[in-house]
Parts: C-alpha cells; structure tokens; sequence
C-alpha cells in the first residue's frame, strides 16, 4: 500500500519547488524588473531639505552698494497635522481675513492650481513676510499646529532708482517652470524677472543645496542620510558688479522726471553703460515681497507703459542723429567727398520732389553739412549711393550695401545688451522695398531714411552706441551693464571689438563735424567749457509733437564717455536732449554739477510735457 | 531473537545537511533581527534590553533544546505522545482564561521572565500524535472511520487555538492534510480544494469585469469553462475508454464558439447561460450514467460539478454578505481590487516597497530604509523577510528561498527513508508544517497570500516559535538518527 503512494513524494515535492519557483520570479519582478519601488522607498525616507544659497548681491561701478538680501520668512503647513487650530487668532496674527484663510486652504489643496499637493508635506501657506511682521507670529507658532516656518531671502533696494535695469525676482510660474529643462527650479521657488536679476539669473542665484534627512513613518526626523554623503552644499551666488554709475543714473532719471523716453550713456572703450533711464520708471522697492503681484500688475495697467525700458524696447525715429551713419557709409563707399560741397536751397529739391532743410550757407560740404544738420547734403549723398548703377548694378544692390553698412553700426539688429527684451529696430533692406512698391522704387522714393526719417527706426541704445562708435573712430564693444561677475568672466562678446566696415580717417572727419555741430551748429548749448564735446542733435518728425533727441561723447580726442538722450515730444533736439546730454555728460566727466548746471538740471526736472496721446 | 537492529550511536547519525541547513538559518535570521530592530545611533546588539540581545538567548536555548532532545532515546516519542497530547490540550483550553489580550489574541501565557505562546509547541505534539495513531497496526486513511479519528486529532488544536483569537496559528493545522496526501488520502481533496481557491479568486477578482461583446463577466466565463473542462478531465481520468468526453468537448465548444460570435457580431447576450447548458446537460448525462449503468464515480463527477458551479454563485455572496468588512477589505486588496494603500493594504503595500527597493545586492546589512524607519510595521517578527529583501536584494532572498527549499526537499528524503510509518509521518507533518509557514508568510510579504500572522521559522523574533520549530525538527533528526538499520 505505501509503495503504491510513495510516489507522491514527487508531487509534495514538486509542490515545494513550484513555491519557490513562484516566489522567485515573484521576487525577480519586484526587485529587478522596477525602479518604482526603489523611488517609493526613497521618497518614504528621505526629506530632501533645500538648502537655499543667497542670492548675489549687486554694486555701481564704485563698489557702492545697489541691491541686497533682507530675511524674510514663509509660512508653510502640513495639511494632515493641520488640526485644531484657532483660525480666529491665526487670521489676526499674520493679518489676513478668515475668507482668505479659507481661500488660500482650498487653493493649497486644488491640484490643478498646485500641482504636486501632497497632505504630508510642507506647503507654502503665506510667502515674504518680512521680518517685523513675522515676530508676533514666530511667539504663537507653537499654538499653531501643522505649521512651520522657513526664512528665506527678500531682494531690497539701497534707492528708488534703476528698476530697469536691475531687475526684480519673484515667484516662477508655470511658463518659466515648463522651460527649465534641467529642473533646477521648483514650484514656489523664485527666479529674476526683469533686468540683470532675469539676464544674470544663473549667477546670481548661486547653486541650492540639499541635506537628504531621514524621516520615520511618523515623520520624524532621524539626522543624515549616511552622514551626509550625499548631501550638495549650496553655493552663495556671485555678485555683480555694473559699470552703472549711481549718481548718474540718478540724474539720468532726476532730468527725465515728467517726460517719456530714455537716457544712455556708454563708457565706449569698454562699451560698459554708465547710465540708462527710462521715463517713465517706478520703485524696485515695491515690487519685492507679498505686494509684488498687485504692484506689477498696476505697472502692467498703466498707460504710459513704465514696464517698459525704453532705453532697449523703444523703437524711435533716430532723427538726424541718423546723419552720422549717413556721412560714414557715404564717405566709405565715396558718393560724398569731404570736400565736395552740395547745394542746398532751404532743402532738398530734386525732379519734384522736396525735402525741407533751415536756412544756413549753400552750398555746403562734410564737416558744416553735419554741424548744421543740413537735410539736403544727406539726401544728396543717399541719392547718389543709390543712384550709382555703374558701381551697384541696381538700386537693390546699392540698397543691400547701404543696410550692411547699418547692421554693423549697430542698427536693424539686437546689439545683445545683457538685459532681456531688446528690440531691434528697424532698418529696412531691398526687399522690403521691393514688397511695399511692387519692385518700382530708386533712391527718391526712399530718402526720408538719410535723414533718419520714414521706415528708419531706432533704439536709444543703438544710438549711444553709435556716438561711441564715433568716439572711438569705428569700432564699438557690445554695450553691457554688467560690468564684473565674481569669480567669472563675462561673455567674450563684451570683450571683443566689433569694427564697422567704415575707416577710422572717415571717422575722424564724422567726429569734426560733432565738433563743429556744438562749437557753431545746433548743439551749442552742449558745449562744456574745457572739454571737447561732440554732438550731434536730433529732431525726429513724429505725427504728434516732435522728438527730441541728441547724441553726443566726450572729450573728443580722449573719449570717455557717449551719451544719447531721447525724450518724446521734446520737440527740437536743441530743446530737451542737447541741454540734458551735457549734464550727464558733466556729471560723469566731472563728478559733480556745477552750482550752474545743478540749478539747470532742477529746472529740467520740473519741466513736465503733456502727453495726450497717452492719455486714453 | 531478532539482531538489534538499532544504531548504537545515534548521536553520530543525525543528519548533518539538516543540522547544517538550520544553522545557516538561525544565523541568517538573527541578523535579520539585528537589521530590522537596530535603531540608528545604537551600537549595543547584545544588550540584554535589545531584542537582538534576547534572540540570542533564545537562539542559545534553542540550541540546548536540540542537544538534549537529541540525547533522549527516541522511543520516548512515540510511548508518550498520547501524553503530551493530551496535556498540550489542556494548556490550550487554560490559555485563554490565563493570557492577556495582546493585540486582541489571547494566545501569549506570561512566565514571568519572558511570554510563551503555548501553540507554537501544539504543532510538533499534534504530529506526534497523528503519527502515533497512523503507526497502528491495520490503519489505513482510505477508511473513512479511521480518517476521521486523525482529522479530529488535528481539528481539536484547531478549535482550541481559533478561541484563542489566533485563527492564522489554527490555518497552519491544514498542513497536515499534505501530509495525509503522501498517506493516502484521496488526491481529489486536494484537487477540490485547488479547483475551490481559483473559483474564487478568478470568480471575485474579475466579477466586474465585462467579456467584450457580451454580457458576461469574465470571471464568470473563466470559472463556468474551468468546471466544464475539469468535468471533462475527471471523465477521462475516471473513465478512459469512455469516448463521450471527447464528444462533449467537440459539440461544446462549437455551441460555445457559434453563441460567442452571435453576441459579438448579431445580437450581445449573456454567454454564460450557453456554458450552463452545457454544465446542466453533462451533469445530467453523468446522473443518467450512474442510474442506469451503475457508474458510481459518475456520481462524484456530477457532485464536483454540481458543487463547483454551486461555489461560484455563492462565492460573491458570502464575500459581500457573509463575510465581516474588514476581512473583506483584505481579500479585496489581496486580489487587487481595492487599492487604499494607506489602510488595509499599507503593511503589504510597505513590504513590497521594502523588497522591491532591494535591488539585486540590496541596500547592505543595516542599511534599508524602509525597515530602519519603520514603515513596515511587525518588521521583525511576520515582515521579517523584507529586511532580508531590502537589505540583502534579490541574491540575499532568493538564496534564503533556496536554503528553505534545501530544507524541506532534504526532509522529504529523509521522511522516506524511515522504516517506521510513525517516522514517515511525523517527518512529512513537519515538512508540510514547514512548507506552509514558508509559503504563507514569503507570498504575504510579497503580496501574494493573505495577510496571515504566522512567523517565518527560524527567521522571526521570539522564543516561542524558535522553539516549537527547533523541538519540531530535532524531534525527527533524532528519529532519523534513530532508525532501524537495514539488515
């Protein structure tokens, strides 16, 4: 009988083996086929606490102090622990309304708002309550169960002045999220928006850092993970130093108060910026913290549009500062000759067509036809640049020539100042032409643009840049406001020369005509006794009121500084941008105003223009 | 006068691979312990106080036991196990009135330095027992009387232990029937006990899932084609030369193919129905066969049958209606219907995550997190295997699957080799007890069997169920040893 069931042992121990051949491949699944339990285990125990670095502080060109961090404080919750919490006295504490506690709890647990909810970890409740405010909180913290708190740093301000250019930082949002392809940045984190905190973001933010901790089923916390092998150390961000000089751009933004448009000033050997201000402006200080979202958006609704730079996003009629690229590109490919004089009977007069100039000697050659800002020695010289088939073929050809020319002065492209939403200007080619007259066009048809007219437009950058230009006769480094990053480099395009095609002789006689134009043309009031200035004034015909505007660098043989001044509806450059190029100029090139000019610069403060077009 | 036939030395013939095998598994499990209770910052594992400290005494004691049992002549065993028996029942019945509720059993009897769970030792004297009443001149399983005199003997320690609130100790007792199986219990128990789990777990677990283009569940459909093939097969097991079955097959399942393409294509309705037909009509066929040709095993065929389709509709009904919520959740989540991993699923949802991030090497010895942090709770005693898991990665489990295999495998020969039916069956009752805990609490852990709270040998914390396994299984290396040499 137990012979015949001895067999059974086979199946018995089949059954064991079948086991443990389940439990294998059982085993196999779980621990080789998946990362997902790996992760799971990961997130169970380790608190990854963020390290946040400092953000790097930022100075003028005088190593005088421009932004700096201030501590702030974050209020977070855990929603699970989040239990039995007088609301009443929480509400009154950090100073909000009972319906914006209960809010702000329905928006911390929508999921589609905030995306990565989670019951059992710490969210941001209330951001940047500054440190005053936060004091009374901090003694109640222990009543208030669920909720911690987390210092972080607040941007602030040493002064109300040069909010274009430095920037603001705050909160990212989803667009910036989905860009930062290398996950750097986390919901809730904060990232530059605007000026160098938004071009230098990488700098000045430095690296964060991580201590991974380990946290037991109930959350609390059991020190390093492996004493902090793992652990990265944040790394503080660099600090920035501008070649902004503080004074100036205070009287910059003094001078332009009541007026729109912009003042830049370049230090043209380095191509660093002295200056840039744009009018109108606001206060950096009050877009930091809480009040930022409201501030920014007031900003945003405004009009007169102070949001924006327009020392980098204004797109202008150059005016007759135009002239000078004219002059140059005439002189190079040799339609003028600096001695060759051009008739100019109050204008332009030409197979019908009429362009008006004031009134001055006829005729008139280089160097007076650019201190008096003659109309009709530049339309001369466009006309014959284009008009010149035996040279260029077609009118197309010679036009193609003419906008090379303008691009490496600077114009029709992004210089690539180190500060977000540069335009580019408009400088137009053949083939714009040849779409807007259907191919039948020659240089008549388009000689609004030698004197800096029609199509033709212009950032005030561009046209700093191209005084700088002239003053170092004809090479420019891409204009910067960042002039040192510690511990690092600058990009190499603001180290390298970029020469414009045109020779230096021609730029010397470019830089006489400046001279004449403010020893006897129309920028006399630039003159500053003891320093050569050069200059060239602009008045950019507009449907409204004209523009005002002047270029300019000094001194002449020694440049150290060009500057251009645009003010919208200034009327004749002589009138608003001649007066207020020399301050700045006097400014930078003295240290100070003379007691003279300082009571000037106060009467330009206080000369307001009325803009109604703006007023809609 | 019969030669002696009896070793002189049985102390030298236990059987080392066994011995061995143990060994590598005490110490095995004691750093298992040592992984899943050492708490960071201590350095003290021997310290009376840690539980690292205590296991070691019990691993000490548990030595001295297998020495001793290994010094008393083996006759002993058999003379007094209805003894042993007998007073191991009584503990039980006393055990309740005299244990404290820990965690709602009252299975644990203070002895003032330490608890004992006297159930843990009721596995190894119930053995003895069986093998007692087996070894008796004339007993035979195929008789019916004389089953039900064992299987009382087994369902007694049973009932006792279910009152004690430790109904996973009491499910360990079915073990026996594995052991009864080699004995010569009818194989068809087995199989219906088979055929009954996959009822119901394929009839509840895809119970709400549609069969495309009918109005059939799939787990209906699955299990009502189980219970026509199986009465197919037992018809051709039971009556080989018998060619209905084959005709059977041939027209149910063109009726079957032809009513799943009318759903699909001209009008959906309940497949099902068909599949009952065709249950209906072989049941009835079967009937007819036992009246009119006096087939008897048709009956049985026809019962099975009958039972089966029976157990199927019932199944959801006893889920739903019969069975207490929280059992319910755990079969649900057992089957992955239901998915809260915070509640009832959390400790298996833990301990999967504890072995799934072992990887191949594993995390290294004190290293895993899951278990360091306590997310898996009972760690170190029924969980115990996910600190090997974590910690030692896949060639750390599988090598410990491996060493049990070894073990119960090793068993089996030795089971076979004893020349007494008392030493057969005490051995397989062993390994079968064996078997069932390895089986029972690895698959928990890896989400496989249902959260049972029974240890893992030797591997778990505490002295109770290293004893009950040491003194189970040195009882039968001492029985080995002592076995009548072959003349």
């Amino acid at each position: 009988m137990n012979k015949h069931f001895e067999i059974r042992k086979f199946v018995i121990g089949g059954v064991a083996c079948g086991i443990v051949l389940i439990y294998l491949v059982r085993l196999f699944t779980l621990q080789l086929l998946s990362d997902d339990y790996k992760k799971n285990a990961d997130s169970n125990a380790f608190r990854k606490e963020i390290q946040y670095p400092s953000r790097g502080l930022i100075y003028d060109r005088k190593g005088r102090i421009l932004v700096y961090n201030e501590p702030s404080y974050n209020i977070l919750v855990v929603m699970q622990e989040q239990r039995g919490i007088d609301t009443l006295d929480f509400c009154r504490t950090v100073g909000i309304t009972k319906e914006e506690y209960i809010a702000r709890m329905e928006e911390i647990k929508d999921p589609t708002k905030n995306t990565g909810y989670s019951r059992y970890t710490p969210q941001l409740f209330m951001s940047q309550i500054p440190a005053r405010e936060f004091s009374l909180f901090r003694e109640k913290l222990f009543r208030f169960k669920g909720f911690s708190v987390e210092k972080r740093n607040i941007r602030q301000y040493t002064s109300h002045m040069g909010a274009h250019i430095l920037g603001d930082v705050g909160e990212i949002n989803t667009r910036e999220l989905e860009q930062d392809s290398l996950h750097y940045y986390q919901s809730g984190d904060y990232i530059g928006k605007l000026g160098v905190e938004r071009s230098y973001e990488k700098q000045l933010r430095g690296e964060k850092g991580m201590r991974i901790m380990l946290r037991d089923v109930r959350g609390r916390t059991y020190g390093r993970y492996q004493n902090g092998k793992y652990d990265k150390q944040a790394v503080p961000g660099k600090n920035l130093t501008l070649g902004l000089d503080r004074d100036l751009q205070a009287l910059a933004e003094r001078l332009l108060e009541g007026k729109l448009g912009a003042i830049v000033a370049i230090e043209p050997k380095t191509g660093e910026i002295l200056c840039m201000a744009s009018s109108p402006s606001y206060d950096p200080r009050k877009m930091v913290g809480r009040e930022r979202g409201r501030n920014h958006h007031l900003l945003e609704k405004d009009p007169m549009k102070p949001l924006l730079n327009r020392a980098i996003m204004g797109m202008y009629p150059p005016g007759s500062t135009f002239k000078i690229t004219q002059a140059l590109v005439g002189l190079q490919e040799g339609s003028i000759d600096p001695n060759v004089a051009f008739p100019c009977s109050h204008g332009f007069n030409y197979k019908g067509l009429h362009v008006g100039c004031h009134g001055h000697a006829s005729p008139i050659n280089l160097v007076p036809a650019i201190g008096t800002s003659c109309n009709s020695y530049f339309c001369w010289n466009l006309y014959r640049l284009l008009s010149n088939r035996a040279k260029y073929g077609s009118v197309q050809k010679a036009m193609t020539t003419w906008k090379d020319y303008m691009v490496a002065m600077g114009f029709g492209y992004r210089l690539g100042v180190d500060l977000p939403g540069e335009r580019r200007g408009m400088i137009p080619n053949a083939d714009y032409y040849d779409k807007a007259y259907k191919g039948s066009w020659n240089g008549l048809t388009v000689i609004s643009i030698s004197i800096g007219q029609g199509e033709v437009t212009a950032t005030p950058l561009q046209i700093a840049n191209l005084a700088a230009t002239v003053a170092n006769r004809g090479w420019f480094i891409t204009p910067h406001v960042v002039r040192a990053v510690q511990d690092g480099r600058l990009d190499s395009l603001y180290y390298q020369r970029r020469y414009t095609g045109v020779d230096r002789r021609w730029y010397d006689y470019a830089a006489a005509g400046m001279r004449r134009a403010v020893t006897s043309g129309t920028c006399r009031g630039a003159d500053l006794p003891g320093l050569e200035v050069c200059g060239k004034t602009g008045t950019a015909q507009n449907r409204g009121h004209d523009h005002s505007a002047f270029m300019g660098f000094a001194p002449m043989n020694d440049p150290r500084i060009a500057v251009a001044v645009y003010i919208e509806n200034g009327g004749f450059g002589n009138v608003y941008g001649v007066p207020i190029g020399a301050l700045i100029m006097e400014q930078y090139l003295h240290g100070k105003l003379s007691e003279a000019s300082e009571k000037k610069a106060e009467q330009f403060r206080l000369r307001h223009i009325k803009y109604p077009d703006y007023a809609r | 006068m019969l030669p002696d036939t009896s070793p002189r030395y049985p102390l030298l013939r236990v059987d080392y691979l066994v011995v061995l095998v143990y060994l590598i598994l005490l110490v095995c499990g004691w750093f298992s312990i040592c992984g899943a209770t050492h708490e960071i910052g201590d350095t003290d594992f021997l310290d009376w106080s840690t539980r690292t400290g205590k296991q070691i005494v019990w691993i000490g004691l548990a030595l001295a036991m297998a020495f001793v049992i290994l010094m008393i002549d083996d006759k002993y065993y058999d003379t007094l196990s209805g003894l042993l028996y007998w007073s191991m029942m009584l503990v039980l019945l006393v055990t309740p009135f005299v244990a404290k509720d820990i965690k709602g059993s009252r299975s644990w009897v203070n002895l003032g330095f330490c608890n004992i769970q006297p159930a843990e030792f009721a596995k190894c004297v119930t053995a003895l027992a069986v093998a007692k009443l087996c070894n008796q001149y004339g007993f035979t399983l195929s008789d019916m009387k004389q089953f039900a005199r064992a299987a009382a003997l087994i369902l007694c320690p049973m009932v006792l232990i279910i009152l004690q609130r430790e109904t996973g100790s009491a499910l360990v007792y079915l073990a026996f029937f594995l052991m009864f199986y080699r004995e010569g219990m009818p194989g068809c128990f087995l199989f219906v006990a088979v055929a009954a789990v996959v009822y119901f777990v394929v009839g509840i677990r895809f119970a709400d899932t549609p069969l495309p283009g009918t109005f059939t569940s799939v787990g209906e459909f699955v299990v009502l084609i189980l219970i026509w093939l199986f009465t197919m097969g037992m018809l051709i097991v039971y009556h080989p030369r018998s060619r209905s079955a084959m005709l059977f097959l041939k027209v149910g399942s063109g009726a079957l193919l032809a009513s799943l393409m009318v759903s699909l294509f001209v009008v959906p309705f309940d497949v099902a129905w068909v599949l009952l037909a065709l249950v209906l009509f072989m049941v009835l066929w079967l009937l007819w066969q036992w009246l009119g040709e006096r087939v008897h095993t048709s009956l049985f065929i026809a019962l099975f049958t009958l039972g089966s389709t029976a157990f199927l509709y019932t199944a959801n009904f006893a889920l739903n209606d019969v069975l207490e919520p929280h059992q319910r959740t755990r079969i649900q989540v057992l089957l992955g219907m239901n998915e809260d991993n915070r509640a009832a699923g959390y400790n298996v949802n833990q301990s999967k995550i504890a072995i799934g991030s072992g990887g191949l090497e594993g995390k290294g010895f004190m290293n895993g997190t899951q278990t360091k942090l306590r997310y898996v709770p009972e760690q170190d005693t029924d969980f115990i295997f996910c600190t090997v898991g974590e910690e030692q990665g896949f060639l750390g489990s599988a090598a410990v699957l491996l060493l049990f295999l070894t073990l119960i495998l090793r068993l089996i020969y030795l089971a076979e080799r004893q020349t007494s039916t008392f030493g057969r069956v005490y051995g397989y009752s062993v390994l079968s007890i064996l078997l069932f805990h390895v089986f029972i609490n690895i698959g928990m852990v890896m989400g496989l069997t249902p959260v049972i709270g029974i240890p893992l040998p030797f591997f778990s914390y505490g002295g109770s169920s290293l004893w009950g396994f040491t003194i189970m299984l040195f009882i039968f290396l001492r029985i080995d040893a002592g076995r009548k040499l072959k003349v």
